[in-house]
């Protein structure tokens, strides 16, 4: 199998770290080789950040480049047209519909873009976008968007929900695992 | 069953089955989760040290007495331990010793993009370069008994996406390395001039037969195709390589990228009609071929900055682009900046108020340099702050005295901060330094230091009193603010610049993402009250925005600080 590409982006904070990590257990656990690779310290610091996820039958190179991505998931808006560029023809965008104000839209010198969802499909990508922020609250915490976004590439994604549970109960501790679950369903539903 | 692992687990993975008995690092992004994990395991001792050259001496020293040890750090700290690496390599070692130091090409978290390489050539050891976290794992328990065969410290060199990457490995038990009987012996370990003479011969002899060893050892491997085309590289280098160019090439991959192989090299490269060199960075590789004669293309196709990929080589030698679309209109960068209820924002916007000169340093706080704040003059390495500070105000005089700090955090003035500040007092400029103490390594990810109370373990330990040590080394003016009290803080800081004394101001307040930090709720703009003067937003704090002319907080990041709240002149933002 040719070797296939996600990208998770969103501003640093999201939880795109665990995102990644659930990706690459479920991928592990159909037997592909897989790589994820993530980007620490300074950029972290409430800044744009970027995991990739690579599998197939032997994954090379860690890193996603621009028109290589099968899937984009982003957990802010403006995120997912800065990424645009890495979407493969025909590739699927996910994103929330979260707008987090980077600094220098909150000083003034810059404008944040306004019906981004729209003007990403006019450009030809497969977009689907989701308030991922109200329905991790439905669940029980703002904070477990990012998992609602993983129940939404569940359903791009040909595996057993069996599967991605799985994942979920290995990557997130006991106490937050049925907020998680419940996060996960919600996001699966959203069409 | 195979088990994704970061490059950096792997690595510790590697320490724990290669039978480790000591681990000895200081955090730096992105080498830090290798002794992190490291620390996880019950059978190895593993520490914070206060900077890189306390590490590798403490780990120098576990190798004498027997022990296989370790220490880890990111590429500038290898420049911190450089004077212990230079020597050790002169005595060897008893137990095995290992070091790690990462790269960061394309400077992700770091302040300099320097090569490694260059280290292992001056120091005249052995550095092996893994390009997975397999190899991660494997190469480290091959560099101890490489470290012992040879008697030398092996450096293993990481890259921010191998540290960084995931990749899986089967699992192996730990095989215990029995510590060797001590015994004394000055010759080897006394380097004075009569004994490091003696040593130096050793390591020259040293040295070739480690080239003999790089001609035929299994950590350089050859991959043949029916190709024209023969890539000679390293690390992850070598993965972006092999995704672009796939089977029509031939690769001469090298595990050991020092000392190099010279025959192994020729007798490749002779078989292909153009030979690259592809590596990031330096031109180490090349520059090793062209002495010796073999014909290579490296560094004029791909330049020595940044990182290379998949792309880059499939475009700059194939001249393949992907396709792709770009987003409409302009995108606003996202640069990193302060987290909501950092400490350092309300000083900061102080400093930034009164026109302040800031010599800064290497943490969060180097975040202080962005807009809106806009407050750093300079950041050059870990505890420059103090020591540049004393050099302007010696050459600025009172005029540059009274209008200058220096900004240091807690974990940075361990390292080495101390010693500068010591310049301060010995050398006498009335300078004020601002020791920023949230209590933690922050930028690293929240590592404990030796002022936090507590060790890599989370266990109680001794905590140095950063008071008591500006006291002993002369400092008499010390004192604590809360920087939550922006009043305060700032009337501090006005103050000691006009006292013709040095002094310390110790800027004390948690970092807000410490999980035994209490948040209190979001605030809440009343837009009733709210003017839209926008003065909160010279803060920088990126949970307060606009909407609809207003300001707005954004409840998911907002911590409750309340430093907006002193911002504003019409009481617009209250719980």
């Amino acid at each position: 199998m040719e070797t296939k590409s996600i990208m998770i982006v969103g501003v640093g904070g999201q939880g795109s770290l665990l995102a990644s990590r659930i990706i690459g257990n479920v991928l592990l656990s159909q037997g592909y080789d897989v790589k994820v690779s993530e980007v620490h310290g300074m950029s972290q610091r409430g800044g744009s950040v970027v995991t990739y996820v690579k599998y197939g039958d032997k994954v090379y190179s860690p890193v996603v480049e621009k028109g290589e991505a099968d899937i984009i998931v982003s957990f802010e808006l403006l995120e997912a047209a800065r990424w645009l560029s890495y979407l493969k023809k025909g590739g699927h965008l996910i994103t929330s519909n979260q707008q987090l104000d980077p600094m220098p839209v909150i000083t003034g010198v810059a404008k944040y873009p306004e019906n981004i969802v729209q003007k990403l499909s006019e450009l030809g990508a497969d977009v689907i976008s989701a308030d991922a922020v109200a329905l991790a609250e439905k669940a029980g915490s703002a904070k477990a968007s990012n998992v609602v976004l993983m129940g939404l590439i569940a359903s791009k994604m040909d595996f057993d929900d069996e599967v991605w549970i799985n994942a979920i109960k290995q990557c997130v501790p006991e106490k937050f695992l049925e907020l998680n679950l419940k996060a996960f369903e919600l996001g699966k539903e959203i069409k | 069953m195979n088990k994704l692992m970061l490059g950096n687990e792997a690595f510790a993975r590697g320490l724990y089955e290669g039978g480790c008995k000591l681990i000895s690092s200081y955090p730096g992004t992105p080498s830090t989760e290798i002794t992190e994990y490291a620390a996880k395991y019950d059978e190895m001792y593993a520490e914070w040290a206060p900077n890189e050259k306390v590490a590798m001496e403490t780990a120098i020293g576990a190798s004498i007495a027997g022990a296989r040890s370790f220490c880890g750090m990111k590429h500038v700290g290898l420049n911190v331990a450089a004077d212990p690496l230079y020597t050790a390599a002169y005595t060897g070692v008893t137990g095995g010793l290992v070091i790690a130091v990462a790269d960061d090409p394309g400077m992700h978290s770091s302040q300099n993009e320097q090569d490694s390489r260059h280290h292992a050539i001056a120091a005249k050891v052995p550095m092996l370069e893994p390009s997975d976290s397999g190899e991660c794992r494997d190469y480290v328990k091959q560099a101890f008994d490489l470290s012992e065969q040879f008697d030398t410290p092996v450096i293993v060199r990481l890259s921010t996406r191998v540290a960084h990457s995931q990749s899986s490995l089967e699992l192996y038990d730990r095989q215990e390395a029995a510590v060797k009987p001590y015994e004394k012996n000055p010759q080897k370990y006394v380097m004075m001039p009569a004994f490091a003479r003696g040593r130096h011969v050793v390591v020259e002899e040293r040295t070739k037969k480690l080239i003999e060893f790089a001609e035929t050892s299994p950590l350089n491997s050859v991959e043949l195709n029916n190709t024209k085309i023969g890539v000679i590289t390293s690390g992850v280098a070598y993965q972006y390589a092999r995704e672009a160019l796939g089977d029509s090439a031939s690769y001469l991959k090298l595990g050991m990228v020092n000392p190099l192989p010279v025959k192994l090299i020729r007798d490749f490269a002779e078989k292909f009609e153009t030979v690259y060199v592809i590596e990031e960075l330096d031109d180490i590789i090349e520059t090793h071929c062209k002495k010796n004669g073999i014909n290579v293309t490296g560094k004029e196709i791909f330049g020595f900055i940044g990182e290379l990929s998949q792309s880059i080589i499939a475009e700059k030698l194939l001249g393949k682009k992907n396709e792709f679309a770009e987003f409409s209109e302009p995108v606003p960068v996202r640069p990193p900046v302060m987290c909501a209820g950092c400490p350092h924002r309300g000083l900061f916007y102080s400093l930034s108020k009164n026109k302040i000169t800031v010599s800064g340093d290497i943490g969060c706080y180097t975040l202080g340099a962005a807009a809106p704040l806009n407050s750093m003059d300079s950041t050059i390495c870990m505890g420059a702050s103090i020591s540049a500070l004393h050099g302007m105000n010696k050459i600025r005089g009172e005029e540059g005295e009274k209008k200058s700090v220096a900004v240091i955090g807690d974990s940075t003035f361990m390292h080495s901060g101390i010693t500068s500040l010591i310049n301060i007092s010995y050398n006498a400029t009335n300078s004020t330094v601002i020791i920023l103490d949230n209590s933690i390594t922050g930028m690293t990810g929240h590592q404990q230091n030796p002022t936090t109370g507590m060790n890599l373990k989370g266990d109680p330990a001794a905590k140095v009193s950063i008071e008591a040590v500006c006291h002993a080394i002369g400092i008499e003016r010390v004192r604590v603010v809360d920087p939550y009290n922006m009043a305060e803080t700032e009337a501090a800081i006005l103050e000691e610049l006009n006292i013709p004394q040095p002094s310390v101001i110790i800027s004390r307040r948690p970092c807000a993402l410490l999980k035994t930090v209490k948040h209190k709720p979001a605030l809440k703009v009343n837009n009733d009250k709210c003017k839209s003067c926008k003065m909160c937003l010279k803060i920088g704090c990126p949970a307060i925005s606009i909407r609809d002319g207003k300001a707005m907080i954004e409840a998911t990041q907002c911590v409750g600080c309340g430093i907006c709240t002193e911002m504003c002149k019409f009481d617009a933002i209250a719980e």
